[in-house]
């Protein structure tokens, strides 16, 4: 159906092909130019035998291509049909659409309320509100730009559903990917792509997760050695933490509580915005928390900021590097000193040794493998596998007593998030206590001894990753106790 | 197809490139704006920028006056600098400054006739904190009730214009002036007066301070851990809070230092060369620091530069008026303009042009 | 004081005509922010707009044309704003304080020969019936014809924003300027269009001032009401409605005082005159304690396309 002169591909009706690369790989390009937001260099595009060049969203739309982002679609302050409004050609009035999207919602077993402002649905909703915008528009190809980072297992089944439905009714789907085994389920046909080159085709459900993954990568790198380490006392414990939403579309912590012992990795899973950015500001301290709910070695830490907490050993790295670990303008030596000025003794009287921040800043450089042309360049200019060593590591070199990571490999490539892990899990053996929090339950599997999921703010049990088997995770992380999870009647 | 890449740094060549181009253009555009009002453009540009320094006949006169005008335009612009890079924006440093030299004027004449060497320091303490306490209020609404401090700093300019207005025909009116509005001169009160320090040059105490807050000021940017959390701030406030900066207290701190220079200044002026207290006493340096700052690139010796270019459009604007007919506003449009072709400029110091199509990630 | 020469029916008619300069400049502004950009510089387009407004009516004799030719004035000042700041990617901030100074500076070096000088004003108008009603004819219906058009814009930028498929997508591009582009909406040309609408506003308030409130030219004349303007749509969390309460509220502190004044009440003269500005502090003190909020949220950031 679709060409492309450097990568080149077809889909066939109500083929799902999957577009599998690392980050990076030129699948967000690629995307763009069949969505009419980047026009192609050279090559063409066909749809149905006819050429197909579009040169803005709206040509692509009217030709029948509808697209589910990543990021960067949804719109908080406005309700999910004005949302939904957005996305089409021609709207109809708005409550002929409210009426349309319950009905399209209902077929499709994807609940949705049209009145509902977007900034207060969880993630899984946002996306069945571009789901259904799409699907309003009868598309007879809708592209689906990693639909699943966002969702449980349970609503990754639900969505999977409507994927086939819509195959069955002979909709093609380009569904991107670095997820191996959600593609080896879904997919049938699946290009891969390295560095903006298509390296290979394979049929997924006939291909190892192993093979896939080094053809993505071109290359086999070492995997994270499990360790053996026994866990030694409570370093970080957290009792009943309650802390209300800091804005309008936040969430609140209701009453978490866990430990964290000496040697050892605690992972936090979850669905994105059910607490995970609002824990990191309580536990690195951002956010005082009430006075008894965080302790360190049996010390009430609770209302100590930033620097005092760095100060007992207790650092922390934010999931969004550029403009929360990092200020993007500034250099690196300037980064180092944004959490390791006091540690590192580079202050005397307030004032700051510069040589001191530059020695620091090639230290991290060179222990964790920053590639950077110096210790000068800004933030902003490494890539982000770079950035996130830079910043994984200037915790590290600090030699923390508690660590707590949210998202430590988020849009990094293979290589860099295996070093990162394997740091973690070094620093750990050293008797630091780990804090992972991540969306990734392959990372966490991999580096966790126990583990919890985050839910609407709520933490649950946090039993060893050994005893746990995938739906149990997956209930976990719907918040199995006290919610209900989303059917689907197909 | 042109188009504007982000560069992966800010260009440094550029940092510099960029006011030396503005003011270039500005010269450009405003010959043209001369030669519309009638004037030759290149005696204009050349009386506005050469004359009041290198003219043998009244360089002499005009030169002292370089140093008298930059001052209050670099001591109001470097606070208003720090709190900029912070992404504090004080704009009505123009009401603290009016506010300083009402404060320092007035404890200055509750004190008159005493000849003490006290008077003249406890006035500029006064002044500054005549400044200061104005900057609070926007600060405090601020960090408690989270409101615009664009907007309240404004409002407080014409609450402060009113105050003028008010004690120079009342309260501070000088009371052997027959009724005319407007205080006692101090220029006539040796204790009290801000005379030049040799004779000749320009240079009174407003002139030192100036200095002094330039060098202060670079030294808290560049070397010390309260000026990186300013910047830090400005450039990432998530960051900033991260790394354990309270934001309410940089707000306090920036809000509170940009007050006090203005206040300072604002006595310095009334002191010196404004000598009293007068309804039309300001003259909008409060105002005009703004394009100083920005047109120094918020560096504090660009700034030192950035206010004696401006001082010179303000006397050779004058000279302008005086030689050529050039109406005197066209100075303040000289001066926008200025700030305009600067920020249009920018650009280049971020961005790079790049001719042709998107190449694919 | 003699609070009996206050003539009821004449204060809420002079309300009326001292709200609408900062009623236009308000709506304009609104739908500026609206669309994500903050624009400081209404204080300059206003006076820009009052001193051309002014030159115009004078040289041509019709009102009608100085009000035109004020809007094409603020405009064409918006104009550098929207280039600078959508183009050249500069600070808003910052250019809108430039707009600011440039806009004084232009519009007393244009204004010069036109001080005191008198300028045609625009007639009242006699609707019929409604004008010859006791008490509320004269106190609302017999005003100038711009009275009316900006409550009538009012309406229209609130049935706009509400109800039109454009004045969604120009919330959306406020909202976030990532996604609307994303769905392939010009971020940077809707921008334009509300930058210029809100210049076009301003220039009409201004001319109002010159034309009709006062009806002069004298140098600095908008004394803040543009400020006022923008802390107005700030009160009024972004709603077209309140944006008519919150000028005729502070319409009526200006016409209150100055009444009060001219009574002889007893207050101090500074007190009185420095009343809206202090008004207005205190308004947005309320505003941003009751933490009503409601701003654009991709209000002040600049937008670069290719990240």
């Amino acid at each position: 159906m679709i060409a492309n002169d450097d990568v080149s591909f077809d889909i066939g009706r109500g083929e799902i092909h999957a577009l599998l690369g690392e980050n990076g790989a030129g699948k967000s390009t690629l995307v763009k130019m069949i969505y009419g937001l980047v026009a192609p260099d050279k090559g063409e595009m066909q749809l149905d035998g006819a050429r197909y060049a579009p040169t803005k969203p709206s040509e692509a739309r009217r030709a029948g291509i509808a697209m589910v982002f990543q990021h960067f679609s949804l719109f908080d302050a406005l309700n999910v049909a004005e949302n939904v409004a957005l996305g089409m050609e021609t709207p109809p009035p708005m409550s002929d659409l409210a009426r349309q999207i319950r009905e399209v919602s209902e077929t499709y077993g994807l609940p949705l309320d049209p009145g509902r402002t977007v900034g207060t649905l969880s993630a899984g909703e946002r996306q069945r509100v571009e789901i259904i915008r799409c699907l309003l528009q009868n598309p007879r190809l809708l592209i689906m730009d990693e639909p699943t980072s966002v969702l449980t297992p349970q609503e990754v089944e639900i969505l999977f559903e409507t994927l086939r439905k819509l195959k069955a009714e002979g909709t093609s789907i380009l569904y991107i990917s670095h997820k191996l085994e959600e593609i080896r389920t879904l997919c049938d046909n699946a290009t891969i792509l390295r560095l903006g080159k298509k390296v290979d085709t394979c049929i997924p459900s006939q291909s190892s997760a192993r093979q896939m993954a080094e053809m993505m990568v071109g290359s086999s790198f070492a995997t994270p050695e499990a360790r053996g380490g026994t866990a030694g006392e409570v370093l970080l414990a957290v009792r009943d933490l309650h802390l209300p939403a800091p804005g309008a579309f936040g969430t609140p912590l209701r009453g978490i509580s866990f430990e964290v012992r000496a040697g050892e990795v605690l992972g936090i899973g979850g669905v994105a915005g059910n607490g995970q950015d609002e824990l990191l500001s309580a536990l690195s301290g951002e956010r005082a928390a009430p006075a008894g709910s965080i302790m360190l070695d049996g010390k009430d830490i609770s209302r100590a900021g930033p620097v005092a907490r760095r100060g007992m050993g207790v650092l922390s790295g934010p999931e969004e590097r550029l403009g929360h670990a990092a200020a993007p303008d500034m250099s690196l030596i300037e980064n180092g000193v944004l959490t390791a000025a006091r540690s590192e003794g580079m202050l005397t009287r307030g004032f700051i040794s510069w040589t001191k921040a530059r020695t620091f800043a090639e230290e991290v450089i060179a222990h964790f493998d920053v590639r950077t042309p110096s210790p000068g360049t800004a933030a902003r200019a490494l890539s982000g596998g770079n950035l996130q060593k830079f910043v994984v590591g200037r915790e590290i070199l600090q030699s923390p007593q508690v660590l707590v990571l949210n998202q430590p490999t988020w849009g990094v490539d293979a290589a860099a998030a295996a070093f990162i892990r394997q740091s973690v899990l070094d620093l750990a053996a050293k008797g630091a206590a780990v804090v992972v929090i991540s969306q990734d339950l392959d990372e966490l599997m991999e580096v966790s001894d126990r583990f919890g999921a985050l839910n609407e703010g709520r933490l649950s049990q946090t039993p060893p990753v050994a005893s746990l088997n995938i739906e149990q995770i997956g209930l976990m992380m719907g918040g199995a106790h006290d919610m209900e999870v989303a059917h689907v009647d197909v | 197809m042109i188009r504007l890449e982000k560069r992966p740094q800010p260009s440094r060549l550029w940092t510099i490139l960029a006011p030396i181009l503005a003011v270039l253009l500005t010269m450009f555009v405003g010959g043209l704006l001369f030669a519309a009002l009638g004037a030759n453009p290149f005696e204009a540009i050349r009386t506005i920028f050469w004359d009041p320094i290198f003219n043998a006949q009244f360089a002499s006169f005009t030169r002292p006056q370089l140093l008298v005008k930059a001052a209050p335009l670099i001591l109001i612009a470097i606070g208003l600098s720090i709190g900029f890079r912070a992404g504090i924006w004080n704009i009505g440093a123009e009401g603290q400054y009016i506010m300083g030299a009402i404060c320092g004027a007035a404890a200055g004449l509750a004190l008159y006739p005493s000849e003490s060497v006290l008077i003249f320091p406890a006035m500029v303490i006064a002044g500054a904190f005549g400044g200061w306490v104005w900057a609070m209020i926007p600060a405090i609404l601020k960090t408690r009730v989270g409101t615009n401090e664009i907007l309240v700093s404004l409002m407080l300019v014409y609450v402060a214009e009113t105050i003028l207005g008010s004690v120079a025909t009342g309260l501070l009116r000088n009371p052997e002036g027959r009724g005319f509005p407007g205080s006692r001169n101090f220029k006539q009160w040796d204790a009290a007066h801000n005379a030049e320090i040799f004779a000749g040059t320009g240079m009174h105490w407003g002139v030192v301070f100036a200095f002094i807050a330039v060098i202060g000021a670079y030294v808290l940017l560049t070397r010390h851990i309260l000026g990186y959390n300013i910047r830090l701030t400005g450039e990432a406030p998530r960051a900033a809070r991260f790394s354990g900066v309270r934001p309410a207290r940089i707000v306090l701190i920036c809000l509170g230092l940009s007050g006090l220079l203005a206040g300072m200044a604002g006595l310095f002026e009334v002191t010196g060369p404004a000598g009293q207290i007068s309804i039309d006493f300001n003259s909008g340096y409060g105002f005009t620091a703004i394009i100083v700052a920005f047109l120094g690139r918020l560096n504090p010796i660009g700034i030192l530069l950035a206010g004696l270019l401006m001082a010179l459009t303000y006397i050779g604007g004058e000279l302008a008026q005086l030689m050529l007919g050039v109406p005197g506003a066209s100075i303040q449009l000289f001066q926008g303009m200025l700030l305009f072709f600067l920020l249009g400029v920018d650009v280049f110091t971020n961005y790079r042009l790049r001719i042709g199509r998107r190449e694919i990630a | 004081m003699d609070l009996s020469s206050i003539n009821p029916i004449l204060l809420v008619a002079s309300i009326m005509v001292s709200a609408t300069p900062i009623l236009l400049a308000a709506i304009g502004e609104m739908v500026v922010e609206k669309s994500g950009v903050l624009n400081l510089g209404v204080e300059g387009m206003m006076i820009t707009g009052a001193v051309v407004g002014f030159a115009v009516a004078v040289n041509s004799t019709s009102p009608a044309a100085g009000f035109l030719a004020a809007a094409v004035a603020g405009a064409l000042l918006s104009l550098a704003f929207g280039v600078l700041t959508q183009f050249l990617l500069s600070n808003q901030v910052a250019t809108g304080l430039g707009l600011t100074l440039v806009g004084l500076g232009m519009s007393s070096l244009i204004g010069k020969p036109y001080e005191g000088m008198k300028s045609p004003t625009l007639p009242k108008l006699d609707i019929p019936l409604l004008s010859d009603l006791p008490v509320v004819g004269r106190m609302l219906f017999s005003h100038d014809l711009m009275v009316y058009l900006s409550l009538v814009l009012v309406a229209l930028v609130w049935a706009f924003l509400k109800y039109t498929r454009a004045g969604l997508i120009l919330r959306a591009v406020g909202e976030s300027h990532d996604s609307a582009h994303a769905l392939g909406y010009k971020v940077v040309r809707i921008r334009l269009i509300a930058i210029l609408f809100g210049g076009a506003c301003a220039g009409l308030g201004g001319a109002y001032l010159s034309l009709v409130r006062v009806p002069q030219w004298t140098e600095g004349m908008t004394a803040g009401a543009g400020w006022i303007a923008l802390a107005i749509v700030v009160f009024a969390s972004w709603r077209a409605g309140r944006v008519a309460i919150g000028a005729y509220l502070f319409g009526g502190v200006t016409v209150l005082q100055l009444n009060l004044q001219a009574a002889g009440a007893d207050v101090p003269v500074a007190l009185l005159s420095a009343s809206p500005y202090l008004v207005t502090i205190i308004v947005l003190v309320i505003i941003s304690a009751l933490g009503a909020h409601g701003a654009p949220a991709s209000l002040g950031r600049p937008f670069h396309a290719s990240s």
